[in-house]
């Protein structure tokens, strides 16, 4: 019984690091279903007295992915009844070149700004709009919340850690007499710890098949992934082969890097 | 004749003003059974110990089996205790491995495969009757039949050296015999050098014997 009770406090210490991964990764991903969401919509216009190539532009900064022209025509068209045909030619020479630039994702506040200041060294552009002040308020507040989760996931991180280091200097205690006696008898370092190590990597497993069970679950009834699709994010939050692979490798290398520190500081009995 | 311990102004201490063995200077030959006598604190454990490199020489030299035990490696010890065989007072038996297992341990530890190590645990614990209980675990075990399976796991690797600290401090007179018989036909039959540490030396022993006495840190050869 208190051997399940160690157990199972260590598959929930590394279950926990595993999750605050894991929340941290589906949050990374939702934003960047987010950003290529919004880069769609997402453009800066150019006003320039000369024509450009879409060449030109991309040459001018690697964000900007494609640019096409703005047709004037159909402003021009509305005038018409306006003005006289002599006028509207005249104004037609005289009207700015307008370009519609489409980034290769969607940018930061202070990227606009850059991109604004790149742009408008060109001395033939005579002004950039990138709608800085319109920028979605709602990335923002994900930028943010990634911030928070970051926080929280490396001192979950920390905490836990220290969890599972005390759990495993129960084990050592629960090990010494028999791990003392094997040392005895000449018993190598890997041979008298190897209980410790395998108990370590069962532990890790089934922290991990448990990890993988619950974000099945979350996926498999769309607990998160639905209200995520009604505000027009399609992410995968767990992608079962790259996702349990890489929590398979932190539970591993977490428990058994904690368990080598225990072998290593273990005094013998004299 | 090859000598086993070879100990040179040897210096024994926990604490570095608290010499428990005083320049002591000794041998022992291969072959040889060797009784360690003195009170209790004497510190005919701690030189024990210093065999088997649980402890340190403080100064002076120590020489077992060829080894030297000042400033000894992991691995060499590790080497070294893999051809030594133990008995300790308090038995040090695994608690929760079965009584096959524990006497099994040494093999294990060299490296023995099943069928070899299979073997040689049933026959030790013939030797020491307790075949019957060989699937059961030490606390379901009498104090004396825990003393005999230590004995039979210090036999199981046919060791060159069997350190016994007080053997049958607290055993019935049967186990006593036993256990005394066994480190006997180790010596007689196996030259297995012995080196025990008592506060008695039985009667009726048939091998010759070296008594060391051990009072105020010095150690003294009796016979």
């Amino acid at each position: 019984m208190k051997s399940l009770k160690n157990h199972i406090s260590l598959i929930i210490a590394l279950f926990t690091v595993l999750a605050s991964v894991q929340i941290y990764v589906a949050v990374d991903r939702t934003i960047a279903a987010y950003e290529s969401h919004l880069k769609n919509d997402y453009s800066v216009i150019v006003v320039a007295n000369k024509a450009f190539t879409p060449k030109e532009f991309t040459t001018m900064s690697s964000m900007i992915e494609r640019s096409e022209p703005i047709s004037t025509a159909q402003v021009l068209e509305r005038l018409k009844g306006e003005m006289s045909e002599k006028n509207l030619a005249l104004l037609k020479l005289t009207l700015p070149k307008f370009y519609r630039i489409y980034l290769n994702r969607f940018p930061t506040p202070n990227e606009i700004n850059n991109l604004q200041k790149k742009l408008q060294k060109n001395t033939a552009i005579e002004r950039v709009e990138g709608f800085s002040q319109t920028h979605d308020t709602v990335y923002k507040l994900m930028l943010l919340f990634k911030d928070v989760v970051q926080v929280f996931s490396i001192a979950i991180a920390a905490v836990t850690s220290l969890l599972i280091l005390k759990e495993m200097r129960l084990w050592q205690f629960q090990h010494a007499e028999r791990m003392n006696i094997m040392a005895l008898f000449g018993a190598p370092v890997w041979l008298r710890s190897a209980v410790l190590f395998r108990l370590a990597i069962v532990d890790a497993i089934i922290a991990t098949l448990i990890l993988c069970f619950s974000f099945f679950i979350i996926d498999y009834y769309g607990i998160l992934t639905l209200p995520l699709k009604e505000i027009g994010i399609n992410v995968q939050l767990f992608n079962f082969v790259n996702d349990a692979l890489r929590s398979l490798a932190i539970s591993l290398g977490i428990s058994i890097a904690l368990t080598f520190t225990i072998v290593m500081f273990h005094s013998e009995e004299e | 004749m090859d000598k086993v311990i070879i100990a040179e102004n040897l210096s024994l201490s926990y604490k570095e003003f608290e010499t428990i063995i005083s320049k002591a200077t000794f041998s022992i030959n291969s072959g040889e059974f060797v009784f360690i006598t003195g009170a209790s604190g004497s510190g005919k454990s701690t030189l024990l110990k210093s065999f088997y490199g649980a402890i340190e020489p403080r100064q002076g030299n120590l020489s077992v089996a060829g080894v030297k035990m000042n400033r000894i490696s992991t691995s060499k010890l590790n080497f070294l205790r893999r051809h030594i065989g133990i008995v300790f007072q308090d038995y040090k038996l695994i608690k929760e491995w079965t009584i096959e297992k524990n006497v099994m341990l040494p093999l294990i530890i060299s490296g023995y495969t099943g069928d070899v190590s299979g073997a040689q645990v049933q026959k030790l614990l013939g030797h020491v009757k307790l075949t019957h209980q060989a699937g059961k675990y030490p606390p379901e075990l009498s104090g004396g039949e825990q003393q005999r399976v230590a004995m039979a796991r210090a036999l199981a690797h046919n060791p060159i050296l069997i350190l016994a600290d007080e053997p049958t401090g607290n055993l019935d007179e049967y186990s006593s015999s036993v256990i005394w018989s066994l480190l006997e036909g180790a010596n007689t039959q196996l030259k297995t050098t012995v080196i025990v540490v008592t506060h008695h030396i039985p009667e009726g022993l048939k091998v010759p014997y070296k008594h060391y006495h051990i009072e105020f840190g010095n150690i003294n050869e009796i016979s």
